[in-house]
């Protein structure tokens, strides 16, 4: 049995999986088309609205951008505000088959 | 040498709270507690507490702030009654599921509606599940000591601790009081540590969503689930008895004042009637129980002093020789009966120990509870077990039906 929390009231502290990993419940996951995506096209740092909108904090402003689905909850933020149009939400189940 | 002083109730809460170093006063004025945090307000004013004093626009708030305060580590007070208690109801779950040790009065009046200032206890009897420790006093001396042990117990269960007294009984009626000198009282309660402390050095969110299961942090650590946080409070109030107790015999080696039960008996020894109660209304029983010994009633009283955690096995030692129980209350459980007496009951049922009770419901809305009015209602009682009519009953003293 792993170590259990000693304290005496309910705490949780900020770090990533602090809360274990709140993307299973997802149902519409998000693709990124790279060929669409601004900063992949000018191979610099711009854009990043999905980022800055992402309510989960789990888009990576990075070249290319990623997205942790561990934790993304599949909201479609990021797809709707995409000026460029690169992200498309897909359902969960079609993509399992 | 002892520095004895003629005081009200609510003064005697203001010093004890004084002589504990607290560093946090938040208080909303309500009858008949207001005199109590008036006088603390005086205090901080003038200097000789160095506390802040927190201005509230009402009672939920006001303990909101002590527990803020409490989470980053300081020793805090706050003291209410009747209305401004149930204001606080909420607060109160919170306090005691964050488990802070915080000390509050509530100075017991009666509830509307109909509006009412004057004393009974269904205000703080009704915060009985509250997960608070509950502590009852008979006179303004008990009531100096009660709030200096209330800290010591608070802070070493982590649990928050409720010094109940009868509003004007006893809270605006002047009696001697004894006063330890502050020396007395450091050596006796250490300072305030926190089992936990907010800061911004080492930020973690205190009372997050809990789910009804386990969860593995980021550190791969299991913490608890709901129902394994409400466990470690049940636990905690359960511990708290030997922990009254403790604190109750250290208490008496510091003063001379004897606290070592959580409860209190008069004449008891040889009793076969007992008398039980909270508060003062047990202090009017002891007078009445005299006269029934004038009378050839061997009757005694055990005064109930900490209702939560229940002290149990003393009830049951108490009440082990008892042939008739009498439980006056100045509360009532509406479509039951007086709570302490269900408890009571409850206590000594499986022990064998089973023999008539009689609950008298007295005192409420701050109607005056005289010591004849006992001793009558007792006799009468006495004649009706005797004669073998209703064991168990409910009786409204000096109401008219």
């Amino acid at each position: 049995m792993k170590n259990r929390d000693k304290n005496i009231s309910a705490m949780s502290t900020p770090a990533i999986a602090e809360g274990g990993k709140t993307g299973d419940w997802r149902d519409m996951r998000p693709v990124i088309d790279q060929k669409k995506c601004i900063p992949s096209i000018k191979g610099k740092a711009a854009c990043y609205l999905c980022w800055l909108y992402c309510p989960e904090g789990v888009v990576k402003a990075a070249i290319p951008v990623k997205i942790d689905l561990d934790y993304c909850k599949g909201c479609g933020i990021c797809a709707e505000e995409c000026p460029a149009q690169a992200i498309t939400m897909i359902k969960e189940v079609d993509d399992n088959g | 040498m002892d520095n004895v002083q003629i005081m009200t109730g609510n003064t005697a809460a203001a010093i004890a709270a004084k002589l504990c170093n607290i560093q946090v006063v938040a208080a909303y004025p309500i009858t008949p507690q207001t005199s109590l945090t008036e006088t603390l307000s005086q205090f901080i004013e003038s200097g000789e507490l160095k506390a802040e004093y927190v201005r509230v626009e009402s009672e939920h708030s006001a303990l909101t702030v002590c527990i803020s305060a409490s989470t980053v580590g300081a020793r805090v007070f706050t003291s209410t009654s009747s209305h401004g208690l149930l204001y606080m109801h909420e607060q109160l779950h919170w306090a005691a599921g964050s488990r802070l040790p915080i000390v509050m009065c509530c100075v017991n009046r009666g509830v509307g509606a109909p509006w009412s200032i004057f004393n009974d206890q269904q205000d703080s009897v009704a915060q009985r599940d509250t997960g608070w420790i509950q502590i009852y006093c008979r006179d303004n001396q008990e009531i100096l000591d009660s709030v200096i042990q209330a800290y010591r117990i608070a802070e070493e269960v982590y649990a928050p601790v409720m010094v109940c007294y009868d509003g004007f009984v006893l809270s605006h009626t002047m009696m001697p009081v004894s006063i330890p000198d502050q020396k007395a009282v450091n050596s006796f309660l250490p300072p305030y540590k926190p089992h936990t402390v907010l800061s911004v050095e080492n930020p973690y969110n205190i009372n997050p969503v809990i789910f009804p299961w386990l969860r593995e942090n980021a550190e791969g650590i299991i913490c608890d689930g709901y129902m394994e946080m409400r466990y470690k409070l049940q636990k905690a109030l359960d511990c708290a008895r030997e922990v009254i107790v403790a604190t109750g015999k250290k208490y008496a080696k510091l003063t001379g004042r004897n606290y070592d039960e959580m409860l209190w008996r008069y004449k008891t020894d040889d009793a076969q009637i007992i008398l039980t109660g909270m508060g003062s209304i047990a202090m009017e029983a002891t007078a009445a129980v005299d006269q029934l010994r004038k009378d050839g009633v061997k009757a005694g009283v055990a005064g109930i002093r900490v209702f939560r955690p229940f002290p149990v096995n003393d009830v049951r030692k108490a009440f082990s020789k008892a042939q008739t129980i009498i439980v006056l209350e100045k509360d009532i459980s509406y479509g039951y009966e007086g709570a302490l007496c269900s408890d009571i009951k409850a206590a000594l049922y499986g022990t064998g120990i089973n023999v008539p009770v009689h609950n008298f419901i007295a005192g409420l809305g701050g109607r005056d509870v005289k010591v004849r009015e006992i001793f009558e209602a007792v006799q009468q009682s006495l004649q009706e077990i005797a004669a073998g009519k209703e064991s168990n009953k409910t009786i409204w003293l000096n109401c008219r039906k």
